[in-house]
């Protein structure tokens, strides 16, 4: 958290307060949180007599602009309530912004106690017990996302596993800097990329350690970030979530540094998901390693562009960790 | 020829500087920040002390690789587009020996820590080749 609070904001707030619950006086407590690097995510108490209920608002930068890959913040309150109809853990979403109440794009949500660090989820000695269950509720829990209607949110983007490969190879290409790694893990996707799939289904998008809230004794409790959520492949998710990078130094559990890939594909099939296929799973392990590869990559644009940070600047350097995993995955 | 301590000495010494003084001394997220730059600095000194040694060699596996010369940066455009044209594939003799030396070089400078790099080096030893 920073100390800074935007008085425009608060004062916004404040007079949609009786939007949020019709017995609810003003807002107390308005916090920025550091997490959350497209959208602004602000935590505040809303006051209803002598009660306080903690709740978050994202909101798009400066309260209006959202950018070209996330899904808008309505339809990510969309994918939340339907999320929660079909019993995926996700916030409450308490009240959508509207264009009157003048605070740009965004909505409110419950809030959800519980660690989202990935580190600490992985290693910690608070999360040794729990860790051994989580694999199997995350397969759970993808197989109650993967009901949802993917006719139900037409504006999502949709791919097929070749298009995905491919905007990823034009997205490393547009680099202009050779990396023959990825063109080596490129040439393995190609021949190893699944058909279409039969049904497409309502992909998460981002579903890993770091975006799940987890608590020590019950495990997930939420589901979070939703904004790149979109139509595909279901095995996507489960393979993002085994990605190497996404294990936090716990490198022997390949299930998010905390589980077993059997638990998670076992969680998944049990509750009503399709058969997974290991070499279907393998392929998404090795898209992952290279997706987000070409996304570290890709930040060298942003660095020497809007967003000269340190932080930016170490992130692009970063593209060499997902090379060392593809070539853990495909060539030794 | 410029006089002493060396560009990479000045730049650990500045890296400890914002570790141990500024990120120590600050909260929240500037101190973050100064851990970062702190970080970002000790990945540029690992670069001056490594990569002039790692470049040639790189170099030399690649004048070998590809059978021609130029400079590192026209070699690798060339085994890129090799690589992606298929005209050179896993099977090649000595393609995957060099990506891994490589890549090994690579994290040796950018990210030591990282546990696929640490595990991989466990596995083959401090040096490829």
């Amino acid at each position: 958290m920073t100390a800074s609070a935007d008085s425009d904001l608060e004062a916004g707030l404040a007079a949609i307060a009786s939007k949020i619950a019709s017995g609810a006086s003003g807002i107390s407590d308005l916090r920025r949180m550091t997490a959350g690097a497209t959208q602004e995510v602000w935590r505040f108490e809303l006051v209803e007599g002598q009660a306080r209920t903690p709740l978050i608002l994202r909101r798009a930068p400066g309260g209006t602009r959202v950018s070209d890959t996330a899904v808008g913040l309505e339809t990510e309150a969309e994918l939340i309530r339907a999320a929660d109809k079909v019993g995926a853990p996700v916030p409450l979403v308490r009240y959508v912004l509207e264009p009157d109440d003048g605070l740009g794009h965004g909505f409110i949500m419950g809030f959800v106690e519980g660690e989202t660090l990935g580190g600490r989820i992985a290693r910690g000695d608070a999360f040794a017990e729990v860790r051994p269950k989580l694999a199997r509720q995350c397969g759970e829990i993808l197989a109650r996302i993967h009901t949802l209607d993917p006719g139900a949110f037409p504006r999502l983007r949709r791919s097929t596993p070749a298009e995905l490969v491919a905007q990823h190879k034009a997205t490393y290409q547009a680099t202009g800097w050779p990396r023959p790694v990825f063109d080596l893990a490129f040439r393995w996707l190609d021949a190893h990329c699944p058909p279409d799939p039969k049904a497409m289904k309502l992909v998460h998008g981002d579903f890993r350690n770091g975006n799940l809230m987890i608590g020590p004794d019950d495990g997930v409790r939420a589901v979070l970030d939703w904004e790149i959520a979109h139509v595909g492949d279901s095995m996507e998710d489960l393979g993002w979530l085994c990605t190497a990078c996404w294990r936090f130094g716990a490198l022997d559990k390949p299930v998010g540094g905390f589980g077993e890939r059997e638990d998670l594909w076992d969680g998944y099939e049990s509750a009503g998901g399709a058969p997974v296929d290991r070499a279907h799973a393998l392929f998404w392990e090795v898209f992952g390693s290279m997706r987000w590869g070409v996304m570290c990559a890709s930040m060298i644009a942003a660095f020497r562009g809007a967003d000269p940070s340190v932080e930016r600047g170490v992130i692009a350097r970063r593209s060499s960790e997902n090379e060392i995993d593809l070539l853990r995955l495909i060539a030794s | 020829m410029q006089d002493r301590p060396t560009p990479a000495e000045v730049i650990g010494s500045v890296a400890a500087f914002l570790k141990t003084t500024v990120a120590a001394q600050t909260a929240g997220a500037t101190s973050f920040q100064a851990r970062v730059a702190a970080n970002a600095l000790e990945m540029m000194k690992r670069e001056l002390d490594l990569a002039p040694a790692e470049d040639a060699a790189e170099r030399e596996r690649l004048k070998a690789l590809l059978g021609m010369d130029g400079s590192l940066f026209d070699l690798n455009v060339e085994l890129s587009r090799r690589i992606a044209a298929g005209e050179i594939e896993t099977s090649s003799p000595g393609l995957i020996e060099h990506l891994w030396a490589t890549t090994m070089a690579k994290l040796a400078v950018d990210q030591p820590t990282y546990a696929s790099y640490r595990a991989e080096l466990a596995k083959r030893g401090p040096k490829e080749d």
